[in-house]
C-alpha cells in the first residue's frame, strides 16, 4: 500500500549488489513526507543498505551496484551528473552509535554552516543555540560549548548529532537504529525527540526493535532478505499485515 | 559551492602529482640501476675478485665484494636473530610484566632508528680498545646490532599475536613456560618470524656506514675472520666517484647485484608476511 | 622431569640476561660515545665549537657552525619536499584511490623503503648531480658542481617519502569509516572532509611521521656524503656544497687516526647525532603510540 499524503522519497526498482551479493531486490518503496517511516526487519536483510543508498553513502565502500531509481521530490538523486554533496546535505543521517566529529561541540554543529554558508559569528552563534535547543540538550552543554564533544555521555553524544545534522536544514532524516547503543532513557529521549522533529522533517529510521517501531512509526516498511514484503500506514500494518512473512514476523517467529 | 569544487579538484590534481612524483622516484632509482648495472655484469665481473687497489684498480671483478657482503650478513643475521628470538619470546606476558616489555619495546624502537654509523663508531671503539683492526668479524659484530633491534621488533609483532588461548592449551598439557615458548609459539609465529629475519638481512645486506669502519676493505677474499673485506654497499662507496669509468662499472655492477639481492629478499619477506595473515586464529 | 625444570631456569636465565643486556644497549652507546668526546671538550670549549665556522682538526680548529648550518639545511629543505608531497599521496592512495591501484601502489611503497643508501647515493650521483650541474644551477645563475645542497636534499626527501606515506596511510585508513559518513552526511564534499575530519584526527599519527622521517634525514649518512660535496662551510646557497654532521663522520675515516684530538672530535660529532636523533625517534614514537590507542579495534 501507498503513503497517504504527499511522497518525499520514491524508489523504483532500486537494485543493490556488494561484492557480488544481491542485497536489495526490485524494491519499490514511498516515503510520505513528515512523517516517521520505519524500515523493520530481521537483521542482516538491507535496511541499512537501503537507508544509506538514500544518500548516497553506499558508494563509499568498493564493489557497490546500485541499479533503479531513487526520487527525491521527483528528482533521481542516482543521476550520475549531480553534485552529490548537496544531495545529502538535503539528508540528515545519525548513526547506530553516535560519532562525533574530533572538536568541540560547538564546532560539531558549526560544520555543516562553516561548510554551506557564509554567516557571521553571531549567526553562527545564533543557529547552534537553535539546534541544540531544537536537539534538547542546550542547557546540559550552554556552559561548555567549546569542550571536545567526546567528554558528553554516549546519550548525549547522539543528541549532539542530531543537533548536527539538523543544523543544515534538511528536508529528511535518515537514523540507522539511532537508540540501539544508548540506555534506556536516553532512548526515550531520543525517541520523543524524533516524533516532534516530524513536524519538520521527514523521518525514516530503521529500527529492529519491533515495540520501538510500534511505538513512533506512521508508515511501516517490512523488508525481508532485501526484499519489501510489504508496505503502509503503521495502523494497518500492525493490526492486518497481509503478507504471510510480516505475520510471521509480527508474532515473533522470526527475528 | 563552485568554490569547493574548484578546491577540491585543484588538491586532486596535486595528488595526482605527488603520486607520479613518488612513483616517478621509484622508476628513477631502479631505471639508473638497471641501465648503468645491467651491461656491467660479465662472467668476468662475478666471478674474478678485483685487482689494481681500490679506487684506481681496475682489473678484475667483484666477487670479493660478493662474497663478502654473505660473508658479513649471513653470519650477523643468524646472531641477531638467536639474539633476538630470546628477547621477543622473553617480552611475552608470562615472563616479563607489560610495563616494563612495552619500555623495552621502546628502546628497541629508538636502536631501530639510530643511523647505522654509531653502530660502526661505537664497533670502532671496542676494535681499538681491543687492539683488533678492519677485520670479518669486527664487520659482523656492528652489523649484527646493527639488526638485533629489526629482527627483534618484527618477530615481536607476531607473537604478540598469539592467541593467549592457544597458549593456555600447551599449559594445560603440562608444559612449562620456557617450552610453550620455544615450541609452541615460535612454530605459530614462524611466517612472522621468517618476514622479521628476511627484513633484518635486507637491511644488513644493504648498509655500508656500518661496516665501513669496520669490515675495511680488500681486493680479496677474506680468509680467516681477521681480514680485512670488501663488501657490495663498501665497493660502491669507494668505487663510484672514481675516474676511471672501468672502476665505475665495478661500482655499477655491485649495485645492480645489491638491488637484485635486496628485491628478491623483500618479496619473500612480503610474501611470509601474508602468510602470516592466514596462520592468525580470529 | 628434573631436567625439564633445569632447561626451563636455564632458558629463561639466558633470555632475562640478553634481554637486560641489549635494552641497555642504548645507554652503553651513550656513555662510550660521551667519555670518548670528553677530551675534545676539555681542550676547546662548547662555545667555540658549536659557533665557530673554522672546521681545521689539522690545525686544532673544531667549530662545527658550518656542518651544524649544512645538516640543518639539507634536513629542512628535504623534508619541505617531503612533507607535502608524502601526505597528498598518503590522502590520495586511501581515500580516493581504487583498492586495485592501492593494490599495485603498496609494493611500490616497500621497494622504496627496502633501497640501501648507497643506491640512493650512487643514483643521485650518476643523474641528480650532473642535472643539477648542467641545468637546475645555470637556471638561477649559479656555478656549481652538482654536489650540493639542494641534490643532497632531493635524494633525502625521496627516502624519505615511504616512511611518512606508510605511516599515515595506517593511520587514515584506522579512521572508522563513520566518521567519514558522519561529515559527508552533512554534505561536506571528500576533500572537506579530508581536511576538516582526517586531518584533525590524524594529528598524532602525521606528527609521529613528520618526527620519524625528521630523524632518518637527520641521520642519513652514506647518500648524503656521497652528492653533498664535504665543505664543511656555510654553504653560500643551496648549490653550494656543504656538510652535514652524519656525513662528516664517514668522510673522516682514515684520517682519525693520525690527528690525536680529531678522534674526540668525531666522537662528538657522533654523540650530538646520536642525541638529536634518538630525541625525535622517542617523541616520534610515543606520538605513534598515543594515535594507535585511539583507534584500537
Amino acid at each position: 500500500m501507498n503513503a497517504t499524503g504527499p511522497i518525499q522519497i520514491e524508489t523504483k526498482k532500486l537494485n543493490v549488489r556488494y561484492n557480488g551479493n544481491h542485497i536489495l531486490k526490485d524494491v519499490n518503496i514511498t516515503i510520505p513526507k513528515q512523517k516517521i517511516t520505519a524500515i523493520i526487519g530481521p537483521s542482516g536483510c538491507g535496511k541499512t543498505t537501503l537507508l544509506k543508498s538514500f544518500n548516497r553513502l553506499l558508494e563509499l565502500r568498493e564493489n557497490v551496484r546500485i541499479t533503479g531509481e531513487i526520487l527525491v521530490d521527483g528528482v533521481n538523486i542516482l543521476n550520475p551528473g549531480l553534485f552529490v554533496p548537496d544531495i545529502r546535505k538535503k539528508m540528515g543521517l545519525l548513526s547506530q552509535r553516535p560519532y562525533p566529529l574530533p572538536m568541540s561541540i560547538y564546532e560539531n554543529v558549526a560544520y555543516g554552516l562553516r561548510i554551506h554558508n557564509s554567516l557571521t559569528k553571531a549567526e553562527i552563534d545564533a543557529r547552534v543555540e537553535h539546534n541544540l535547543k531544537e536537539a534538547g540538550i542546550w542547557r546540559e552543554v550552554k556552559d561548555r560549548l567549546h569542550d571536545p564533544a567526546t567528554e558528553l555521555s554516549v546519550g548525549q553524544q547522539q543528541r549532539l548529532c542530531v543537533a548536527r545534522a539538523t543544523a543544515v536544514q534538511p528536508e529528511i532524516l535518515l537514523c540507522d537504529e539511532p537508540t540501539s547503543a544508548l540506555d534506556p532513557i536516553a532512548a526515550k529521549q531520543i525517541e520523543k525527540l524524533l516524533v516532534q522533529l516530524k513536524k519538520d522533517y521527514t523521518v525514516v529510521l530503521v529500527t529492529h526493535t519491533l515495540r520501538q517501531a510500534k511505538r513512533v512509526a506512521d508508515h511501516v516498511i517490512f523488508l525481508y532478505f532485501g526484499k519489501v514484503m510489504e508496505q503502509g500506514p503503521a495502523e494497518e500494518v500492525f493490526t492486518n499485515p497481509q503478507d504471510p512473512e510480516t505475520q510471521a514476523y509480527l508474532k515473533g517467529d522470526i527475528s | 559551492m563552485n568554490k569547493r569544487v574548484l578546491e577540491q579538484n585543484i588538491f586532486k590534481a596535486l595528488m595526482i602529482i605527488s603520486v607520479g612524483i613518488v612513483i616517478g622516484s621509484l622508476v628513477f632509482i631502479v631505471g639508473t640501476i638497471i641501465v648503468n648495472g645491467a651491461f656491467s655484469i660479465t662472467l668476468e665481473m662475478l666471478t674474478q675478485t678485483s685487482s689494481g687497489g681500490y679506487y684506481l684498480g681496475r682489473g678484475g671483478g667483484i666477487l670479493n665484494a660478493i662474497l663478502g657482503s654473505l660473508l658479513l650478513a649471513l653470519p650477523a643475521t643468524a646472531l641477531a636473530y638467536l639474539i633476538g628470538i630470546g628477547i621477543s619470546l622473553f617480552l611475552q606476558r608470562e615472563f616479563l610484566h607489560p610495563k616494563i616489555a612495552s619500555l623495552i619495546r621502546m628502546s628497541l624502537d629508538i636502536l631501530w632508528g639510530i643511523p647505522s654509523i654509531i653502530y660502526g663508531i661505537f664497533c670502532l671503539m671496542i676494535m681499538v680498545a681491543l687492539g683488533i683492526g678492519a677485520s670479518l668479524i669486527a664487520g659482523i659484530v656492528a652489523l649484527t646490532l646493527l639488526e638485533i633491534p629489526i629482527i627483534t621488533r618484527s618477530m615481536d609483532e607476531s607473537i604478540k599475536m598469539v592467541p593467549i588461548g592457544l597458549k593456555e592449551g600447551s599449559y594445560s598439557l603440562g608444559s612449562t613456560k620456557f617450552e610453550t615458548a620455544i615450541k609452541v609459539v615460535r612454530r605459530q609465529a614462524r611466517p612472522g618470524i621468517i618476514a622479521g629475519v628476511l627484513l633484518g638481512l635486507g637491511r644488513g645486506i644493504g648498509d655500508a656506514a656500518s661496516i665501513l669502519f669496520t669490515a675495511g676493505f680488500s681486493d680479496s677474499i677474506p680468509a680467516s675472520l681477521s681480514d680485512s673485506t670488501a663488501a657490495l654497499p663498501t665497493m660502491i662507496y669507494h668505487l663510484y666517484s672514481s675516474p676511471i669509468p672501468a672502476v665505475r662499472e665495478k661500482a655499477y655492477a655491485a649495485a645492480f647485484i645489491l638491488m637484485v639481492i635486496v628485491t628478491i629478499i623483500s618479496i619473500l619477506s612480503r610474501r611470509m608476511t601474508r602468510k602470516s595473515m592466514r596462520y592468525i586464529i580470529k | 622431569m628434573e631436567k625439564r625444570l633445569l632447561r626451563d631456569f636455564i632458558g629463561t636465565k639466558l633470555m632475562l640476561g640478553i634481554t637486560i643486556v641489549i635494552s641497555v644497549l642504548f645507554f652503553i652507546i651513550f656513555f662510550i660515545l660521551l667519555a670518548r668526546s670528553i677530551p675534545l671538550l676539555g681542550e676547546a670549549s662548547l662555545q667555540e665549537i658549536l659557533f665557530s665556522s673554522l672546521w681545521n682538526p689539522e690545525k686544532g680548529s673544531f667549530g662545527l657552525a658550518g656542518i651544524l648550518v649544512g645538516t640543518i639545511l639539507v634536513t629542512g629543505i628535504s623534508l619541505l619536499i617531503a612533507i607535502p608531497i608524502s601526505l597528498l599521496c598518503a590522502i590520495y592512495i586511501s581515500e580516493y584511490a581504487h583498492e586495485r591501484i592501492r593494490h599495485i601502489l603498496r609494493p611500490f611503497l616497500d621497494v622504496l623503503a627496502g633501497v640501501p643508501s648507497v643506491v640512493y647515493g650512487l643514483c643521485a650521483f650518476i643523474v641528480l648531480v650532473p642535472f643539477t650541474r648542467d641545468y637546475l644551477a645555470p637556471m638561477f645563475g649559479v656555478e656549481s658542481t652538482g654536489l650540493c645542497v639542494f641534490t643532497a636534499a632531493f635524494i633525502l626527501a625521496i627516502m624519505v617519502f615511504p616512511i611518512i606515506i606508510s605511516l599515515c596511510i595506517e593511520c587514515f585508513s584506522a579512521i572508522p569509516i563513520e566518521l567519514k559518513e558522519a561529515s559527508l552526511s552533512i554534505g561536506a564534499t571528500k576533500w572537506e572532509t579530508v581536511k576538516k575530519v582526517i586531518f584533525k584526527a590524524s594529528r598524532p599519527s602525521i606528527i609521529s611521521a613528520i618526527l620519524l622521517g625528521f630523524g632518518r634525514a637527520f641521520g642519513e649518512t652514506i647518500a648524503v656524503n656521497m652528492v653533498v660535496g664535504g665543505v664543511p662551510k656555510i654553504p653560500g646557497n643551496l648549490f653550494n656544497p656543504a656538510q652535514t654532521l652524519a656525513s662528516l663522520i664517514a668522510s673522516a675515516y682514515g684520517e682519525m687516526m693520525s690527528v690525536p684530538l680529531y678522534e674526540s672530535a668525531l666522537m662528538f660529532v657522533a654523540l650530538l647525532l646520536f642525541i638529536v636523533v634518538v630525541i625525535f625517534n622517542i617523541l616520534g614514537v610515543l606520538f605513534l603510540r598515543r594515535s594507535r590507542r585511539r583507534y584500537r579495534s
